[in-house]
């Protein structure tokens, strides 16, 4: 029994606060981590945003889908769509990604929905696998006539694309490096000051990030999040008090789908560039790792999640035996050999090795993730264990 | 008709490895009510064991005679240890790789299907379903990277006995023009080996005690205990024997498909559609289901009908069980209560 606490909303502010700061300094601080060029930083902020969407359905109404990287795989070709037919800029194409990646998500939710619990996932899944198949094959490209996901090789901006917003300004101008820019601002573009970088694509989309994760803050505090809570907590009690669920579950669905379209558009921003690999299941796995990893039901835990994961990927799947050997210099000459050639099966291309163990590790001992087990730690530290324990008896005999 | 006919044949394997990995999901979800997410990477764990048995029995040793080489270095001779241990039986084993590696698939997949009950699965009974299939996921991803540690990413391929190889005339059969229906002998014998498994299966929970008590158990695993029978026993090994179905089923598959360390995933998600589409928890459902897909699948792939939808095979399971799912929520044979929340 988990007792429903109720932030006040100043303390929200600060957190929201600080969040803000976090994630606008974030080339300063990532700097001695070695963690802050705009390609990874990027990646943190989009996984972050994914995973956050997914938080809003899984981690609020309890139903795991294993199938929202379609949703990611859709905005990313509507977004490339948007920058072939109406132009380089992205907020066209994000609002289109975010449309059409929520019709999807509607009409997906409104059957998956009929079930729930393993069917539920099982629906999913079978939804996204469709999906990939369609994008990977180009079905219904082929059914149409048209070149609508371009099959396995990926859907690219071209340089004879209409492009009716701007393409009629660069027809003159060689177009061989096409770039995504808002409004005249290259979106590729970094700035350097003292040695940091400070990328246009990176805050474009740390923007997109703020404005998400207050939404998703927002829908945390309300009613509406509320009632999707006990939708998790009981729904046989609440479709018993005569409360149709149906529409809550299938408005976080969407809601989450649209924020994965979202994430999905903000990958094209620094290559427009859509292939169906993004869509396949392994990639839903991923973000449930993610919002596990953090800290399901939390709002700060996906994106933590996100981007530990997103770190160590980049970081692990570099490495390699020298590196290994370098890092465990410590360790006397003798074992060190048998410690790096163990070492090195978690390392490189093992990475997933150590991301399964993890993943399994986390489930097994620390459901709530990383944020639950740094909230246990407080509780240890400041001792407020037994007056928790005190209030939460309290409101069990109260039920 | 010739078409049909083939089209019929290739449904059959395929249905056939689809219903032993759903017979498998089956036992495991009637009995222990646990979702097993890492069902496919068992399936590839027994195709791995006829990889490893092969490189076993290839194994080559030195005979100690030196040959010369055409351009007139000296190599020492190898033979493979079988050969030099039995002679010419020990070439036949060589090539029936596959099929003996059976012998080492059974015990292999018994221990790790205990090991994996009594070390992990056992402490998710009690846990939400998402845990339990969060759990086995992140086992699937850590055994699948595991042999891909050992064995490599790339398929290793295993060929099927000499004598079952090749194509097999079944024209005589069905009263065709001979040569008209060829197909792959060792596909046929897939089938068989998976109607016999699903046979002996289905013979040892209808005639056998043991059965009996794990069929009780399925139905109300609470009266049973009470009975003073342990049932948990019984359903760990009946985790265990689900676990050697998948790897069987895995086993003799690899000379239609060379196995890598990917294979599981990619049956796992069909034969997770196909449980659904014959009911979870029905035993029968499971197996008919299996069958039903693997036709529907290599009917759709049919030149014919792709003219009129081109790449239907590819979504065709998926839309079949979407449909299913609507119009008979509970699957095909699905029982009213099972795994309603």
């Amino acid at each position: 029994m988990k007792i429903l606490t109720h932030p006040t909303s100043s303390v929200d502010s600060t957190m929201m606060f600080i969040f803000v700061a976090a994630v606008l300094t974030m080339p300063i601080w990532l700097t001695p981590i070695g963690a802050a060029y705009p390609d990874l930083m990027q990646r943190f902020v989009i996984f972050g945003l994914f995973a956050t969407g997914f938080n809003i359905l899984f981690g609020l109404t309890g139903y795991l889908s294993f199938g929202h990287a379609a949703f990611l795989g859709i905005g990313s070709y509507t977004a490339v769509w948007s920058f072939k037919l109406l132009g380089m800029n992205p907020i066209p194409a994000a609002i289109f990604a975010v449309t059409v990646s929520g019709v999807f998500a509607l009409v997906i939710g409104y059957i998956s929905l009929r079930r729930s619990g393993i069917y539920f996932s099982i629906l999913t899944l079978a939804f996204a696998q469709m999906c990939y198949a369609i994008a990977y094959s180009d079905l219904i490209g082929k059914f149409l006539g048209i070149n609508l996901t371009n099959g396995e090789t990926g859907l690219r901006v071209l340089a004879d694309d209409p492009r009716m917003l701007d393409g009629v300004l660069t027809s003159g101008i060689d177009t061989s490096a096409l770039t995504v820019n808002l409004f005249g601002l290259d979106l590729t573009h970094t700035w350097v000051w003292n040695g940091f970088q400070f990328n246009a694509g990176f805050y474009f989309c740390a923007f997109v990030l703020i404005i998400a994760s207050y939404i998703a803050m927002r829908i945390f505090r309300s009613p509406f999040g509320l009632m999707l809570k006990a939708v998790k907590t009981n729904q046989n009690r609440l479709n018993y008090t005569g409360v149709n669920t149906k529409p809550y579950t299938l408005a976080a669905f969407v809601i989450s789908g649209m924020y994965a379209g979202l994430a999905g558009a903000l990958l094209c921003i620094t290559d427009p560039l859509a292939g169906a690999e993004r869509m396949q299941w392994t990639a839903s796995g991923e973000v449930v790792l993610m919002v596990i990893l953090g800290g399901m039901g939390t709002l700060m835990g996906p994106m933590l999640g996100a981007g530990i994961i997103k770190f160590s990927e980049q970081k692990f799947s570099t490495w390699g035996k020298p590196e290994l050997h370098e890092f465990l210099a410590f360790i006397p000459d003798g074992i060190r050999d048998t410690v790096v050639s163990v070492a090195s099966l978690f390392v490189g291309s093992g990475w997933h090795l150590t991301l399964g163990l993890v993943f399994m590790l986390i489930v097994i001992f620390l459901p709530g993730g990383i944020v639950e087990g740094g909230r246990r730690i407080l509780m240890i530290v400041t001792g407020s264990n037994r007056r928790n324990r005190q209030i939460q008896a309290a409101a069990q005999a109260a039920e | 008709m010739d078409a049909i006919i083939l089209q019929v044949l290739n449904g059959l394997e395929k249905g056939g490895a689809y219903a032993l990995i759903a017979l498998g999901l089956t036992l495991i979800f009637g009995t222990l009510g646990v979702v097993n997410f890492a069902h496919g990477a068992l399936f590839m764990l027994g195709a791995f064991c006829a990889v490893i048995m092969r490189s076993l029995l290839t194994y080559e040793v030195a005979t100690g005679e030196v040959e010369a080489t055409a351009w007139g270095t000296e190599v020492a001779v190898t033979t493979p240890y079988v050969t030099q241990l039995f002679g010419e039986f020990g070439n036949t084993l060589i090539d029936w790789a596959v099929p003996v590696s059976i012998l080492l698939t059974i015990p292999v997949m018994l221990i790790v299907g205990l090991v994996m009950e009594r070390g992990l699965i056992r402490h998710f009974y009690k846990r939400p379903h998402a845990e339990q299939i969060l759990v086995t996921f992140g086992l699937a991803i850590v055994l699948a990277e595991l042999i891909k540690a050992q064995f490599g990413a790339n398929p290793i391929p295993v060929p099927e006995p000499a004598a079952l190889g090749g194509m097999a005339d079944f024209s005589g059969i069905f009263g065709s023009e001979p040569g008209t229906i060829t197909y792959p002998m060792w596909r046929f014998v897939y089938f068989l080996f998976s109607a016999f498994i699903i046979l002996i299966v289905f013979c040892f929970l209808k005639f056998t005690t043991f059965g009996m008590v794990v069929r009780a158990g399925m139905e109300d695993r609470e009266t049973v205990g009470l009975l003073g029978i342990n049932i948990g026993k019984r359903f760990t090994f009946m985790f265990a024997i689900s676990a050697m179905i998948a790897g069987l089923a895995g086993a003799m598959y690899t000379p239609i498909i060379s196995p890598d360390y990917n294979i599981g995933m990619e049956f796992l998600v069909l034969s997770f559609v196909v449980v659904v589409v014959g009911g979870m928890g029905s035993l029968g459902g499971a197996v008919s289901a299996g069958f039903l897909l693997g036709l529907l699948q290599s009917f759709s792939a049919m030149n014919e009908v792709k003219a009129i939808i081109p790449g239907i095979d590819q979504i065709i399971i998926y839309l079949v069980a979407i449909i299913v799912l609507l119009v008979r929520p509970r699957g095909l044979m699905g029982r009213k209560g099972v795994m309603e929340t």
